[in-house]
């Protein structure tokens, strides 16, 4: 499936719009961190939790953990909040 | 009677300023006379860099520790003093299998270890947790005898208790003469030294003052800000804490406050704390206004660093090319440095992004650069030829 990614995280993809797949969004960020090693981890903390500022949306819905499920052809957007000087 | 061991090969190549920034990193390479400082950079751009380190064993190998305000934190290498760089493949991360869930906020200090063991580095995060690498910086693991300690809880407060930017493991000291043998200081924490060949480690912090305790001299709890462990005479270590400016000779016990033999109009309160490359006797600090809510700027608008030359019996003012006036800059724990020439060269950044060197100990000081980001560490680096 397509996931659209944050512009933070162009140095890893080199693309806004890449292909990923898994059956979970955690199956998803393991298949995106083989295809651009490191970028799982600036994404989401050591103990699976999504940090603080990234957000995930599915079909334009938030979700909050890794355990949420995926079917082919949903819409994945890695998005980054906007806060900070 | 103090050891003195003997200095380590002197580099034979250029001086360069490895200059951490809110905003980024930057390198400022020096002539040979320390009198131009080409800028380059910035490198990462847009990260928070909180330090960029030289391996001083090969002289070669940069780490560089970065976060975004977003993204998570990780550590940049490289080892051709920053032409390339490359994205550490397993940086410092608690285990997954943590019971207390910790998280590692970011990566606040680098340390090559000792120079026998090449290749080895620590690094100090937070929380206050120390990680090791053995393979150059690529891959990090938890120092378990620290991170797990049955006291840990109580010696970092639970992992809460810190700087308005998280709590942290800094100022990691490495006995030259024994790997194993390291000490580290917690903000908040106090001071601790590992003990029992690598296994076991305890506080250090007899004499330490901390006023924000309800006993103020407790064993553990205190803040030490900046601790150097002279790297000649590595049973001498120094340190500009929470409440004071301390030394200490092993196999004391006892921090003195050497900072009692400041002016009194100045007080001994600061972040930084740099010391002769040879002389053990000699260390510089650059206090700040730490009355009522903490300013953390020069007391009274006037900036100066004080030296002293004889283990903190006295200090002497040096404020000769600084600002006389109306001038409330602020220098933090990591933002002061001393290479190794003769005469000592010193460098300190400011938070308003200001870069000052003295090529004389001090004696009179020139800005070297304006309108850097808020400088978050200084280093200077001995490169080869």
């Amino acid at each position: 499936m397509k996931v659209k990614i944050a512009t933070p995280l162009l140095s890893y993809t080199g693309a806004r719009e890449v292909e990923a797949e898994g059956d979970s969004i955690g199956a998803l960020l393991d298949d995106l961190e083989r295809r651009y090693p490191g970028l799982r981890f600036r994404l989401v903390d050591e103990q699976s939790r999504i940090r603080p500022h990234m957000r995930i949306f599915v079909n334009r819905e938030a979700v909050r953990g890794l355990d949420a499920s995926l079917e082919p052809g949903d819409d994945v957007q890695i998005l980054q909040a906007l806060s900070g000087g | 009677m103090t050891e003195i061991l003997r200095s380590e090969r002197p580099a034979d190549g250029p001086l360069a300023l490895l200059v951490a920034t809110k905003k980024g990193a930057f390198v400022l390479r020096a002539d040979a006379e320390r009198r131009e400082f080409a800028l380059e950079g910035p490198h990462f751009l847009g990260h928070i860099v909180n330090h960029l380190v030289l391996d001083r064993r090969d002289r070669r190998t940069l780490l560089c520790a970065a976060r975004t305000g977003h993204l998570g934190p990780t550590i940049f290498r490289s080892d051709d003093l920053g032409r390339s760089w490359k994205e550490a493949s397993k940086p410092p991360a608690f285990p997954a299998s943590d019971p207390a869930g910790r998280a590692v906020k970011h990566v606040f200090w680098l340390e090559p270890a000792s120079a026998a063991e090449p290749g080895v580095w620590y690094a100090g995060v937070s929380p206050q947790a120390l990680f090791r690498s053995e393979d150059a910086g690529d891959t990090w693991s938890s120092v378990a005898s620290f991170n797990d300690h049955p006291r840990w809880f109580d010696w970092t407060g639970k992992g809460q208790d810190g700087t308005p930017d998280g709590s942290i493991l800094h100022s990691i000291n490495v006995d030259p003469r024994d790997p194993r043998h390291l000490y580290v200081g917690l903000s908040s924490g106090g001071v601790f030294e590992c003990v029992s060949e690598g296994r076991d480690w305890r506080p250090l912090n007899g004499g330490l003052f901390a006023d924000f305790n309800p006993e103020p001299y407790p064993e553990f709890g205190q803040d030490p800000h900046c601790m150097r462990l002279h790297p000649l005479a590595p049973d001498v270590l120094w340190q500009q804490s929470h409440c004071g400016i301390y030394r200490i000779e092993r196999p004391g016990e006892r921090w003195e406050r050497v900072g009692d033999h400041m002016p009194r109009a100045v007080g001994d309160i600061g972040f930084p704390i740099t010391l002769h490359p040879r002389d053990p006797r000699t260390a510089w600090v650059f206090p700040m206004d730490g009355t009522q809510v903490w300013p953390r700027t020069s007391p009274d608008g006037r900036p100066s660093v004080y030296v002293t030359r004889d283990a903190g019996a006295s200090w002497r003012r040096q404020d000769a090319g600084l600002p006389r006036e109306r001038a409330w800059l602020t220098v933090l724990r990591q933002s002061m440095t001393a290479d190794a020439h003769d005469p000592v060269g010193l460098y300190f950044g400011t938070t308003c992004g200001e870069l000052w060197a003295s090529r004389d100990e001090g004696a009179s000081w020139s800005r070297l650069r304006s309108h850097l980001p808020h400088v978050y560490a200084v280093e200077a680096a001995e490169l080869d030829a």
